[in-house]
């Protein structure tokens, strides 16, 4: 499923045809088995098991301080591993962390940039930390531009650049090696709805020629749109891994109706008036869920039950509904 | 030092047509350039022009492709950041030399068997360094780790903290050597140089000031703000400037101070510079000075690899 049919042969299914036995095309890039991250007496991290396959995009779901970004940053080679096993294209960070790097793109949650620079130097110089020779990289950087839909702004300095192009420029400058794994961690966080659609195209892009994608996001919607598979992480450990698709059938109904009511008594005294309604009942601070595979009739017997609630709406489960079932909290609490 | 593994090319796609250019194109654009490209290391044609025989250099030792950043960075306004780096101090030796030194000799004759302006010159030209490598070790740090976050970015690719590091720090002496260069030159010309040696008195004004930086760097990789630099700079720098034997031999200090003095590592370097520009230094005090800045720099890049380990990866 995760890799797309046209990889063999695409540009980026050239690492796997390199002589690298350690990651060769069925073995997964990412490996880890009770990964672990205490700094001083917090656990940041708590015992995580994962594989990233080749080709596919894998995502991290979960709240603000649920541990993605550190598991990120120990992917990424950069936050040293506390206890646990962890390999990455076949090697040990701990030992082989350059080697490592030099075959990996990175997108850090806060752009980091070079101010001082154009957006050409940007990413001459990104190349140049790869130990590339500038010829290769300026003809790299005209496709990296154009990819990135910034040609028109190659002379531009970094700060005058909108949020969604400065994300996009770090997207390009971390293709710079041509790494066969990239992780990008939040990439849409504070960006408009267009930019965001923009941003998920090129990744769509990257993913059709075969790059393989970790992902790290709070967004539930980014997640079913861009992910193959994903874990939902929460207080530093994995919930429940699966396909979006998958772990909505695991851990909701096919529908939702959501019930507002216009004051709180309304909404407390409906609870015990909707028991044994759908398959299960949600009452959350400002609307109660009802989970039932017919939202519509599920919809039309909360009304013979003589409930009126301000407004009803039924829509299809989401990750959301799956977050909200295993942790008991939203993911935007 | 690890080198970084080059990109690398499966078989067949070296010499593919570019059919599917449409798409692929795109983000990795194989199409057009056939042959694979020469990986680092053996690279041929690397780099054109000026930047040519620095990038040997550069191959072969990885920190110094973040010392190369700066230098391109640098390289777009070098006739300002050259002019006040040497204007400076030039007109310190033209006011304190010429100047107040007319009075000096008029007065005194000689000081320590030179006359002012030979007296000062060297103070000058170590003393400026020291300035200059407090400056760099101090904002740009925390711009690159703090601020802006280039040291993070660089710290993502093959390179290690430790590198970046040293890249940086090879910079700061870079940039010292250049300047230093340039007073001595015009010192020499001002007659400020007596000695032939003198043309070794920009690597002793680089050692001091790069011995100075490398912990002065780690420092400022620990801090959480800027708000103690200005303190460094007031209650370190500025005195050292003043009294390391700059303007005045440190035997004119109050009893007290004069071993506090021998002790700064500006004075060391001031002793080193004049030393060479006046031709009048016994070797054995030579070995010592060079001797106390060398340990005071391999300790600062002790702590500075791990300072910037600890800020970057932690």
């Amino acid at each position: 499923m995760p890799a797309p049919p046209d990889a063999v042969g695409t540009p980026a299914a050239r690492p796997a045809a390199a002589p690298r036995a350690a990651t060769g095309h069925q073995a997964p890039l990412v490996v880890a088995r009770g990964l672990t991250k205490r700094f001083g007496s917090s656990t940041v991290v708590d015992g995580v098991d994962l594989e990233v396959r080749r080709g596919e995009v894998f995502g991290f779901l979960g709240p603000n301080g649920a541990g993605k970004t550190t598991v990120m940053r120990m992917i990424a080679c950069v936050s040293p591993v506390t206890a646990g096993h962890l390999s990455v294209l076949g090697m040990d960070p701990g030992r082989h962390g350059p080697a490592i790097r030099a075959r990996i793109g990175v997108v850090p949650q806060e752009d980091n940039l070079d101010t001082e620079l154009t957006v050409w130097d940007n990413l001459l110089i990104y190349g140049r930390y790869f130990g590339l020779p500038v010829a290769v990289i300026r003809e790299r950087a005209e496709e990296l531009l154009s990819f990135a839909r910034l040609d028109d702004r190659r002379d531009s300095r970094v700060d005058p650049l909108s949020g969604g192009m400065k994300r996009r420029l770090t997207i390009a400058r971390s293709l710079v090696n041509r790494p066969e794994l990239v992780l990008l961690d939040e990439p849409t966080t504070g960006l408009d709805p267009q930019a965001r659609h923009l941003l998920w195209e090129r990744l769509y892009q990257l993913k059709r020629e075969g790059v393989t994608l970790v992902v790290t996001t709070h967004y539930m919607d980014e997640a079913e749109q861009l992910c193959d598979r994903l874990v939902i992480m929460d207080e530093g450990r994995i919930v429940d891994e699966g396909s979006p698709r998958a772990l909505i059938d695991r851990h909701s109904t096919r529908e939702v109706v959501e019930l507002r009511f216009r004051l709180r008594e309304e909404q407390q005294d409906a609870v015990p008036r909707l028991d044994h309604l759908g398959a299960r009942l949600e009452p959350l601070a400002d609307r109660i869920l009802v989970y039932a595979d017919d939202g519509d009739a599920t919809a039309a017997a909360v009304a013979d039950r003589g409930v009126r609630p301000e407004s009803v709406l039924v829509r299809r489960s989401s990750l959301e509904d799956v977050f909200l079932h295993l942790t008991g909290r939203s993911l935007d609490e | 030092m690890s080198e970084a593994p080059g990109p690398r090319r499966g078989a067949g796609e070296a010499g593919e047509p570019s059919a599917g250019t449409a798409v692929r194109g795109d983000a990795w654009g194989t199409g057009g350039a056939g042959g694979a490209p020469p990986s680092p290391g053996h690279g041929a044609g690397a780099a054109t022009g000026a930047w040519a025989l620095p990038a040997q250099a550069v191959r072969a030792l990885p920190m110094l492709r973040v010392t190369e950043r700066e230098a391109r960075v640098w390289a777009r306004t070098w006739p300002t950041s050259l002019l006040t780096g040497v204007l400076t101090p030039v007109l310190f030796l033209g006011a304190m030399g010429v100047g107040l030194g007319g009075l000096v000799d008029d007065n005194r004759g000689t000081v320590d068997g030179v006359d002012y302006l030979s007296f000062v010159a060297p103070g000058l030209l170590a003393a400026t360094a020291l300035q200059a490598a407090a400056g760099d070790a101090l904002w740009p740090v925390m711009t690159g780790l703090k601020w802006v976050k280039t040291f993070h970015a660089a710290a993502a690719t093959p390179l290690t903290p430790a590198q970046v590091y040293g890249g940086y720090l090879a910079w700061i002496a870079a940039r010292l050597l250049l300047t230093s260069t340039l007073f001595t030159a015009v010192a020499a010309v001002l007659g400020g140089v007596p000695s032939w040696w003198g043309a070794s008195a920009p690597l002793a004004a680089t050692l001091g000031g790069l011995a100075f930086a490398a912990p002065l760097a780690a420092y400022a990789a620990g801090q959480e703000s800027d708000l103690p630099f200005s303190l460094v700079m007031r209650v370190a720098v500025i005195p050292m400037f003043l009294f390391s034997g700059t303007f005045f031999p440190v035997d004119q200090l109050p009893a007290g101070l004069e071993p506090v003095a021998r002790v700064a590592p500006l004075w060391h370097a001031v002793e080193l510079a004049r030393g060479a520009t006046t031709g009048a230094i016994a070797p054995a005090a030579v070995a010592g000075h060079t001797a106390f800045l060398l340990a005071l720099l391999v300790a600062g890049c002790w702590w500075g690899g791990r300072a910037f380990r600890a800020r970057i990866a932690p």
